[in-house]
C-alpha cells in the first residue's frame, strides 16, 4: 500500500505492506533510528512516539493506519535546531545512562507534560509507568520531568 | 574537574536520538539473519529439511551443521566447548539448529518458518538436584573434557576454599539453613545485536560486546585466524550488566560473513535475548556459629550453582563469589565447598555482581537470623564482625581496605534505625563485599594535538555506567584541558590498544591509571622538548609544538599501562584489586491481608575512595539497587517441564518499573581517598545487587513475622508464609 504520513513536520510517501508496523517503517524505511525496538509487544515502552499528539507505541500501531496522520518522534522533538526543554532536562539530570530507553522515555514525558504542565511526583510516575529502564534507579528520570516542567 | 559531575559525554546523542546502537547501523549489501531453534530444552535432532526455506523469496542460505567446517568449531572464553549450531542435540531452549540468511528481515523470517525439523525430545536437566542425580543424562559430551575425572558428572569444577578447622570450632550458637537465588535474566532495554563483514585484513564483527578484547580473541581463536584479520567494533551498548560480556552469537555470524563473502545482520527479539543469556542461579547451604556475643566463630558453606549448558564465563563465577563468600567478616574458621552444575538451559554467565548477590543472600541472612537469637541488634551484630582497615580477613589476600564501619553507621543513621517502627513496617540493614578484577591489563594511548587539544583511546566500553564521562575527566585534569578540547575513542579494536574487559568494576581505576601514565609520558616529552629549545616549561603548549614541529607539524603521542600480575599460586590467579563494598538499609511494610510489599525507603552506603563524577556513581548505584530490588521481590524464569522458559519477554517477566522504586531514595558515597584508582578512587556500580537482597529480605521478615529463604519474595511467598506462621502460633 502506498500511504503518506507527516513525519517530523514533513510529509513522507512510501510503498509498504499492510503488516508491517510504524516502528519498522519509521526505523528501516525512513532511516529514523532514534525509535528503538525492544519487547516488540507495547510492555516496555521503548519504541514511544507521538501519534497525532499521542503517545503510542508504535511497535503496536500499523504503518497503514499512519495514513494521513501526524507521527513525531525523538528527532523531531526540539525546534529550530535547538533542544527540547525535556531533552536538556534529561541531559543535565543524571537521567541518562545507557540511554536505550531515554527516546521512548522523553517522547512519554513530552506528552504528558502537553496534558498535564505541571505534574506532581506521582502524576509523573504514572504517566512513565509505561517505560521501561533497566539502568537507573527511575528518580532521576522523574526529578528530570519535573524540572523540565518548571522550564 | 575531578569530583565535578560534568554532563554525561555521549549524553546530547543520547536525548536527541542519534546515538548508533549496533541494530541502528546500516551496512549495505548486508543480509538478515533469523535463527533457527526448537523451544524444548533437550532434543535428539533426526533431520532437518531445508529445501522450502532455500527455496523461499529472497533466501541466500540455510545452513546447518551440515555446512558448518568438520569437525565443528567450538566455542568460549575459558573452555571451547558450544558449537556454532547444535550438531545431534539440543542443549538448552533456543539453541540454534538452523541459520537462515535473506535479503530482508521479513523474507528471513518467514522463510525461517519453513525450516522443518524432525526431533525426539529427551528429559531434560534443569535444577541442582537433577544435575547431581547419577541417573541423570551428562549434559555434556565427555569427549569435550579429556582428563577430567568430572567429566562423567554435570559437575564441571568444583573448589574447596577456607581456612583454620571448621571441624574443631566450637561456638555457642549455630544457624544452619538452605537458601537459594533464582534464575534472573538481564533484560537490558537493548536485545543483542550484531553485524559481521568480510574485509581486506580478514573479518569485521559489530557487536554492543563489554569486552571487545575477548571477542577478539575467541572468534580468531573458532575460525583459526590470526588476531590481526579481526577487527572488533563495539558500539556503546543498551546495557550490559554482564550479559553482552561474552561471545554470543558473533563467532556463527563472523563464520557466516566469511562463507558467503557478504555482511551479514542479526537481531535478537528480547524472547532471544532472554534465551541467550542469564544470571547463574544457587542453593546455598550455610551453617553458621556465633558466640553468645555475636561474633562468628565459623561460616560452613556448600555452594551449588547451577550453570547452563555450556561453561561461558560461570566457573569464574562460582569460584569467585565462593572464595570470598563469607563477606566482609572476621571469620576464624571457614570452608567453602562450591560446585558449578551444568544443566540443559540458558548458558549463564556474568551478570552484575558476579555470584556474590548470591552468596550475600545467604550469608546476610544468617547474620541477622543470629542477631534475633542472640538478642543483638543487626546493626551491632556486624559491628562486632566487620574487620577495622587493614585488617586481614581473608588470610594470603588483599586486607580490609575501607573504613567499613563507618558505612554501617552511616546506613543506620539515615535509615533511623532506632526510631520505632509502626505496624506492619520492618527494617533491614545487610553489608555486601565483592572483589574486583585479580589479573587484569588496561592500555591507554592519548595523542597530544598540533593544537594542543587531545584525543583518548582505550578499549574500555561504555555501556551506560560513564566511563566515556570519567577518562575524559581525567585525560582533562592531567593535560589542563577543557574537556571540550578533548575527543575520546573507544570500542575499535583497529584503533585503541589492548584492555582486558569492562568487568569487576575495574575500569576507573585501571584504565583510569593508564590514562594518567599515558598523560605522564606526554607531560615528561613536553618537558624535555622545553628543555631542548630552551623554553620555559610552562610556556602556552601551542607555541611549545610549534617550536618544536616547525612547518611539518606533528603529535606527541603518550602510552600509558596499568594493571595487575597474575600470580598462579593464587587460587583466583591473584589477590583482589580492591574490595568493593555497599551497606544498604531499607524499610518496608507489608501488606497483612494481601503480602504486597511496599518499599518504603531504601539507603544505599558505597565506600568508593574518591568520587570522579559523583553524580554518576549515585545513578549507578541507585541502578544496580533497582536491578537488586528485581531480583528480591519479583524477578524469576520459570521453566517447564520441557525445560522451555515460560515467562518469556516482558510481559511475563516483571522487572521494576518507575512505580516500584522506593518513596524515599538516598545514594550516600564515602570517600576517604583509599583506593588505588586516579586520585584514591576504587570502582563502583555493583554494590547495589549485593546488599538489597538480604536487607528487604530482613525487613519483610520482620514486617510479617516470616522466614523467607527462597527468592524472589513474591507477595504469595509472603502470604503463603503468613498464614503458615498463624496456623503455628
Amino acid at each position: 500500500m502506498t500511504i503518506t504520513l507527516v513525519v517530523n513536520g514533513t510529509a513522507r510517501t512510501l510503498d509498504t505492506p499492510a503488516h508491517r508496523t510504524l516502528l519498522h517503517v519509521l526505523r528501516d524505511d525512513l532511516n529514523l533510528t532514534g525509535t528503538k525496538e525492544c519487547c516488540a509487544e507495547g510492555e516496555c515502552g521503548a519504541c514511544t512516539v507521538l501519534l497525532n499528539g499521542r503517545a503510542v507505541n508504535a511497535c503496536l500501531v500499523l504503518g497503514v493506519e499512519c495514513d494521513g496522520e501526524d507521527v513525531r518522534t525523538i528527532e523531531g522533538l526540539g525546534a529550530g535546531g535547538r533542544l527540547d526543554p525535556l531533552q536538556n532536562a534529561f541531559a543535565e539530570s543524571g537521567a541518562v545512562q545507557c540511554g536505550f530507553c531515554i527516546p521512548g522515555m522523553i517522547v512519554a514525558a513530552r506528552y504528558l507534560l502537553s496534558t498535564n504542565p505541571n505534574p506532581s511526583e506521582e502524576e509523573v510516575k504514572e504517566g512513565l509507568a509505561g517505560n521501561l529502564c533497566r539502568c537507573a534507579g527511575y528518580s532521576r528520570i522523574i526529578s528530570a520531568v519535573v524540572r523540565a516542567a518548571k522550564a | 574537574m575531578i569530583g565535578t559531575s560534568i554532563p554525561r559525554v555521549g549524553g546530547f546523542e543520547r536525548v536527541s536520538g542519534s546515538q548508533q546502537y549496533t541494530a541502528d547501523i546500516r551496512l549495505d549489501n548486508a543480509l538478515h539473519v533469523k535463527l533457527v531453534s526448537l523451544s524444548c530444552a533437550r532434543a535428539r535432532i533426526q533431520a532437518i529439511h531445508t529445501a522450502d526455506a532455500a527455496a523461499a523469496p529472497g533466501v541466500r542460505a540455510v545452513f546447518t551443521a551440515s555446512e558448518c567446517p568438520h569437525p565443528m568449531p567450538r566455542f568460549g572464553p575459558v573452555r571451547a566447548d558450544r558449537p556454532l549450531l547444535a550438531i545431534f542435540e539440543t542443549k538448552f531452549s533456543g539453541e540454534p539448529i538452523c541459520v537462515v540468511a535473506a535479503d530482508t528481515e521479513d523474507q528471513a523470517a518467514s522463510a525461517a518458518s519453513l525450516v522443518r525439523v524432525e526431533f525426539e525430545e529427551r528429559a531434560p536437566v534443569l535444577d541442582v538436584k537433577s544435575a547431581l542425580d547419577p541417573a541423570s543424562a551428562l549434559v555434556q559430551d565427555p569427549a569435550l573434557r579429556p582428563n577430567d575425572p568430572l567429566a562423567h558428572t554435570n559437575i564441571l569444577q568444583e573448589w574447596q576454599f577456607g581456612w583454620g578447622s571448621v571441624e574443631q570450632a566450637s561456638a555457642d550458637l549455630i544457624i544452619e539453613h538452605d537458601y537459594s537465588f533464582p534464575m534472573v535474566t538481564h533484560f537490558a532495554i537493548e536485545p543483542h545485536a550484531f553485524l559481521a563483514a568480510p574485509d581486506a585484513n580478514g573479518v569485521t564483527v559489530w557487536s554492543p560486546t563489554q569486552h571487545p578484547y575477548v571477542l577478539q580473541r575467541v572468534v580468531a581463536a573458532t575460525l583459526g585466524l590470526p588476531l590481526s584479520s579481526v577487527r572488533i567494533i563495539a558500539p556503546d551498548s543498551g546495557g550490559g550488566f554482564g550479559g553482552k560480556g561474552w561471545p554470543k552469537f558473533e563467532p556463527l555470524l563472523a563464520w557466516l560473513a566469511l562463507a558467503l563473502g557478504r555482511p551479514v545482520r542479526l537481531v535478537l527479539s528480547l524472547e532471544e535475548a532472554f534465551q541467550a543469556a542469564r544470571r547463574t542461579s544457587a542453593h546455598i547451604h550455610a551453617r553458621t556459629g556465633f558466640t553468645r556475643n555475636g561474633r562468628i566463630v565459623f561460616q560452613d558453606i556448600r555452594a551449588d550453582f547451577l550453570l547452563g549448558a555450556y561453561a561461558d564465563i560461570g566457573g569464574r563465577v562460582v569460584s569467585k563469589a565462593s572464595y570470598a563468600a563469607c563477606g566482609p567478616y572476621r571469620t576464624p574458621h571457614a570452608r567453602v565447598l562450591a560446585r558449578a552444575l551444568l544443566s540443559h538451559t540458558t548458558p549463564s554467565t556474568a551478570f552484575r555482581g558476579f555470584g556474590t548477590p548470591q552468596a550475600s543472600w545467604a550469608v546476610e541472612s544468617q547474620l541477622n537470623e543470629a542477631a534475633a537469637a542472640l538478642g543483638i541488634d543487626p546493626v551491632e551484630i556486624r559491628r562486632r564482625n566487620v574487620p577495622a582497615k587493614g585488617e586481614s580477613f581473608i588470610p594470603d589476600d588483599t586486607p580490609a581496605d575501607g573504613e567499613w564501619a563507618t558505612a554501617l553507621e552511616r546506613a543506620s543513621t539515615a535509615i533511623g534505625w532506632d526510631t520505632k517502627r509502626p505496624a506492619h513496617h520492618g527494617r533491614g540493614i545487610s553489608i555486601g563485599l565483592k572483589s574486583s578484577s585479580t589479573a587484569s591489563r588496561s592500555v591507554a594511548i592519548v595523542r597530544l594535538h598540533f593544537d594542543g587539544s587531545a584525543t583518548v583511546l582505550c578499549g574500555t566500553s561504555d555501556m551506560g555506567q560513564g566511563a566515556r564521562t570519567v577518562l575524559t575527566q581525567i585525560a582533562a585534569q592531567e593535560l589542563g584541558l577543557a574537556a571540550e578540547r578533548i575527543a575520546i575513542v573507544m570500542g575499535d579494536t583497529a584503533v585503541v590498544p589492548y584492555d582486558s574487559s569492562t568487568s569487576a568494576s575495574r575500569s576507573t581505576v585501571f584504565m583510569g591509571n593508564a590514562v594518567i601514565r599515558a598523560c605522564e609520558s606526554i607531560t615528561t616529552q613536553l618537558n624535555t622538548i622545553a628543555a631542548a629549545h630552551s623554553v620555559r616549561e610552562d610556556a602556552p603548549r601551542g607555541d611549545l609544538l610549534n617550536v618544536h614541529f616547525g612547518p611539518t607539524r606533528g603529535e606527541i603521542i603518550g602510552i600509558g599501562e596499568a594493571g595487575s600480575a597474575f600470580e598462579p599460586s593464587h587460587p583466583l590467579g591473584g589477590r583482589a584489586a580492591f574490595w568493593e563494598l555497599m551497606c544498604a538499609a531499607c524499610e518496608v511494610r507489608v501488606d497483612p491481608e494481601t503480602g504486597a510489599v511496599s518499599l518504603l525507603r531504601l539507603v544505599l552506603v558505597s565506600d568508593v575512595g574518591k568520587a570522579l563524577n559523583p553524580r554518576q556513581v549515585e545513578t549507578q548505584d541507585e541502578g544496580a539497587a533497582v536491578m537488586g530490588m528485581g531480583h528480591t521481590l519479583m524477578e524469576q524464569l520459570i521453566l517447564g517441564a520441557d525445560g522451555r522458559i515460560l515467562n518469556l519477554g516482558s510481559l511475563d517477566y516483571r522487572i521494576p518499573s518507575i512505580k516500584d522504586i522506593p518513596a524515599s531514595f538516598e545514594s550516600i558515597l564515602i570517600e576517604n581517598g583509599d583506593g588505588p584508582g586516579p586520585y584514591g578512587s576504587k570502582g563502583a556500580g555493583e554494590g547495589g545487587t549485593l546488599a538489597v537482597a538480604a536487607a528487604i529480605g530482613a525487613a519483610i521478615n520482620e514486617a510479617a513475622g516470616v522466614h523467607l529463604r527462597e527468592l524472589p519474595l513474591t507477595p504469595e511467598r509472603i502470604w503463603r508464609a503468613m498464614r503458615e506462621t498463624e496456623r503455628n502460633s
